[in-house]
């Protein structure tokens, strides 16, 4: 049970999903709430254990609100109408004659708290009740969801208390850090003695130990000095990705095909066609995104302990998922699952599958080298913007017919990318990097991709929401790759939608019809038109330097609709970002809005400046300097236009708003420009480079 | 021995004198509000102020704050109050992850405490050198502005 009541009336609810800084764990808070009639600051939201608890999963893919919100609704609702068949049971009334508000059950002029019943009510002794085992009373009316309660989190933070697994300090406690290889194809040949540093070595895993932080350091610095590497050129061209991403061997995807004649053959992959070629003029054009770090603030880090007296061994991790984690633990160590508990604690601001599972592994590696104390390793800012998986780029082809009025008789899409999701426990696999590479090394097959039920990978938000009579749409998944790579937010979708909403204003273009008019001719979807006319409508479209960028994520999820407001003169400059968002019943106004403002400017940093950098042998953008991301200066004005439809099912926000700005701020630029750049990031250079083509 | 000041409070340090800063708050004097980000001053996490100005203690030496006064975001505010600027940040909402805010805190406490009414431009100047992933960058501009009010 993951609902636990004290006498004191405090309602403790063990989550299954993690916080990542997103806020979700006050938006859950919010729907126990109500669920229980509960007043929001009696509920304490426990972070996320093996131990007990849901195994939900990772935290991932905007699935929190909209799969862990109505579980969690349905068990609190149990446990308020086991309360309440307690406190009928006591006054001797039916069920349905108690009421619950703000924690207090009543009926007539009786009152019992859920303190004074929880211990006539043994929720944690066995199971819950199965639903319908009570007569159902009414549910008490929403109080807080809907409501933009404050953070649960933030108090701390911003007085700077222990709350991080950085801060996590346990008794006896040793700091660890890891030598990675100094590039993907590097080998270990030799290490040379060290007299005095702790050295724990495992094939070309390296690391050591020290009792204080500085110690550690020190200790790293003698340990590379006493390495030696063999290293090998296994990387691509960085300057010709397109090329990189369409050298195979591929698997291919068949994401959609609703015709037998799309408008014309891509000049690589896709599948034979028959039939004829349809009428109208065909357009094409390839767009591209490079690499993208998650390059989070903080560096991974994690904490573990091998206890010798029972041979289990504990870890503290900021991981998106406890229980896969635990799993791929287990696989790697040789270690039984049941003897490992994996307890969530707060890290990086997380955006995909950054480098927190592979930070646990490296810890629980070097405490194996010091039973019964708890290790903390914390990567380096190198390590990070390195080592950790990156989005991965990706180069498409899109091509239209469109008849004399310039409107989409059929639609071709290609995506070429390395696969997008490498978790641990993905096909079976463990994934932790370390695992790579041990005396026994574990061997990864390249990124796979999610399962189209998840939104898919490369293929996520490929499909247009536009009303095209005839589609195909094909993936092309790389199968041998040197770079590794796994979940950035949004996943392909990100790319997709640029490319896409892209090649919209491109067709507005050759059609010589707005932007807006042009989409809404090919929408039929209400909510869609809806949010596109928000934002439009918020923005004063068009002004100057404005484009427009939208999407549905996932097909399924929020609706997007974004206007960029850019200056382009010397540099690309982001001076507003308006937003229009349905995300279904809003659990949390404020939480909503903050996620589509960070996503936005997070979405504007990849589209104007992030690139990972690699020569054929070395990652080279291992710091600030040579990976920048978006600063104060730069960061956008970003008003959000919330299009509310309270009673439909509530939608994740933190990825609906990536590809339509991407689009927005493309189609700003060329219309502000008069040039299109289709390759990511939209630097000074680049744009540069597109003025000398056109 | 080292002796500075810190958060008001005189301490002595037998760390080595090269020791990082950040190092002897958070692993010698357990102030762990100061974060760890880069180790070489690009990011901001883990700025205090020495002697009222902004540094980065990631690759400051315990030496260089021999004699002075260190104050870290713990030590913004007396006991349990709240600095105007960490009210502004609750009021606003302006954080994720949280991990960037002690060192945008203390750039801004710097900012109010030698411009008590700055433009939007020098807000915007002073926390240039703090970076934020999850993009709450205009939400922290609103608090510092609202902290000024």
């Amino acid at each position: 049970m993951s609902v636990t009541v004290g006498s004191d009336g405090l309602i403790s609810v063990r989550a299954g999903k993690v916080e990542l800084g997103q806020g979700v764990l006050t938006a859950l808070a919010q729907i126990a709430a109500d669920a229980l009639g509960a007043d929001l600051a009696q509920v304490r939201m426990l972070p996320a254990r093996t131990g007990d608890g849901p195994d939900e999963g990772f935290t991932a893919g905007s699935m929190s609100i909209a799969h862990a919100g109505p579980a969690l609704r349905a068990d609190c609702a149990r446990v308020r109408e086991a309360f309440t068949v307690e406190a009928a049971r006591r006054w001797g009334v039916p069920p349905d004659a108690v009421t619950v508000r703000r924690g207090v059950f009543g009926c007539g002029g009786l009152t019992a708290t859920y303190g004074d019943l929880a211990e006539a009510v043994p929720l944690d002794r066995e199971e819950p009740p199965p639903p319908g085992a009570f007569p159902h009373p009414p549910p008490p009316e929403p109080v807080v969801v809907g409501v933009s309660v404050p953070r649960l989190d933030l108090p701390d933070k911003v007085v700077g208390r222990p709350r991080f697994v950085h801060d996590l300090c346990l008794p006896g406690r040793l700091y660890g850090r890891v030598l990675r290889p100094p590039s993907p194809g590097a080998r270990l040949v030799r290490l040379r003695p060290l007299e005095g540093v702790r050295v724990v070595r495992d094939g070309s895993f390296l690391g050591v130990l020290g009792e204080t932080e500085p110690e550690a350091d020190r200790a790293l610095a003698r340990l590379r000095k006493a390495a030696e590497w063999e290293e090998r050129d296994t990387l691509p061209d960085e300057r010709d990705l397109h090329a990189y991403l369409r050298t195979g061997p591929h698997e291919t995807i068949a994401v959609l095909t609703t015709t037998d004649n799309p408008p014309a053959e891509p000049d690589t992959g896709g599948s034979p066609t028959t039939g004829e070629p349809p009428a109208g003029t065909v357009h094409t054009a390839t767009y591209s995104r490079p690499f993208i770090a998650h390059a989070s603030i903080a560096p991974s880090c994690a904490v573990a302990r091998w206890n010798e007296r029972d041979g289990t061994l504990e870890v503290w991790s900021h991981t998106q998922g406890v229980h896969p984690l635990r799993t791929a633990l287990a696989q790697v160590l040789g270690h039984p699952a049941d003897r490992i508990e994996v307890r969530h604690v707060e890290g990086a601001g997380c955006y995909g599958h950054n480098g927190a599972d592979d930070v646990a592994l490296d810890a629980a590696l070097l405490a194996r080298a010091a039973p019964g104390r708890p290790v903390q390793v914390r990567w380096s800012r190198q390590d990070e913007l390195t080592w950790a998986p990156f989005g991965s780029a990706m180069s498409a082809d899109v091509t239209a017919a469109v008849d004399a009025t310039g409107m989409v008789c059929s639609w071709a899409y290609d995506v070429w990318s390395q696969g997008h999701v490498s978790r641990p426990g993905h096909r079976g696999f463990p994934g932790l990097l370390a695992g790579a590479h041990l005396e026994q090394p574990l061997t990864y097959p390249a990124a796979g991709e999610p399962s189209p039920a998840s939104g898919g990978g490369m293929a996520r938000n490929a499909v247009p929401i536009y009303d095209f009579p005839h589609l195909r749409i094909t993936g092309h998944r790389l199968l041998e790759t040197p770079i590794r790579t796994s979940a950035l937010r949004s996943l392909g979708a990100f790319m997709n939608v640029f490319a896409i909403e892209s090649f919209m204003d491109e067709l507005a273009l050759a059609a010589d019809l707005d932007p807006l008019a042009y989409r809404l001719a090919h929408l039929s979807d209400e909510r869609g038109r809806e949010v596109l006319r928000r934002a439009a409508d918020a923005a004063g479209w068009r002004g100057p330097g404005q484009g427009l960028g939208f999407a549905r994520y996932k097909g399924n999820g929020a609706y997007c609709a974004a206007v960029a407001e850019v200056e382009a003169e010397h540099h690309v400059r982001v001076r507003h970002l308006t937003i229009a968002v349905d995300v279904g019943q809003v659990v949390n106004p404020d939480g909503v809005r903050n996620q589509i403002e960070g996503g936005a400017t997070q979405a504007a940093s990849w589209t104007l400046k992030e690139r990972v950098r690699f020569d054929r042998r070395r990652i080279t953008s291992g710091d600030w300097a040579s990976y920048p991301i978006l600063r104060f200066s730069e960061a956008p004005e970003v008003s959000v236009e919330l299009v509310e439809h309270p009673g439909t099912p509530s939608v994740g926000a933190g990825e609906a708003a990536q590809g339509p700005v991407a689009a927005a701020i493309a189609n700003a630029v060329a219309y502000a420009l008069g040039v299109r750049v289709r390759d990511l990031p939209l630097t000074r250079e680049a744009v540069l480079a597109a003025i000398e083509r056109d | 021995m080292t002796r500075l000041t810190v958060n008001g409070c005189s301490v002595e340090v037998g760390c080595d004198p090269g020791t990082p800063l950040l190092d002897v708050l958070r692993g010698e004097l357990g102030l762990v509000g100061t974060r760890f980000g880069c180790g070489v001053g690009l990011c901001g996490a883990c700025f205090v102020l020495l002697d009222g100005r902004v540094t980065a203690s990631c690759d400051t030496p315990l030496s260089a704050a021999e004699g002075r006064a260190v104050v870290t975001v713990e030590g913004l505010a007396p006991g349990d109050e709240l600095h105007p600027v960490q009210r502004a940040i609750l009021e606003e909402q302006a954080g994720q992850c949280g991990y960037c805010l002690s060192g945008m805190l203390i750039s801004a406490a710097a900012l109010l405490a030698a411009e008590p009414r700055p433009s939007e431009e020098a807000v915007v100047r002073a926390l240039d050198g703090n970076l934020c992933r999850c993009g709450v960058q205009r939400r922290i501009v609103r608090a510092v502005l609202k902290a000024a009010e």
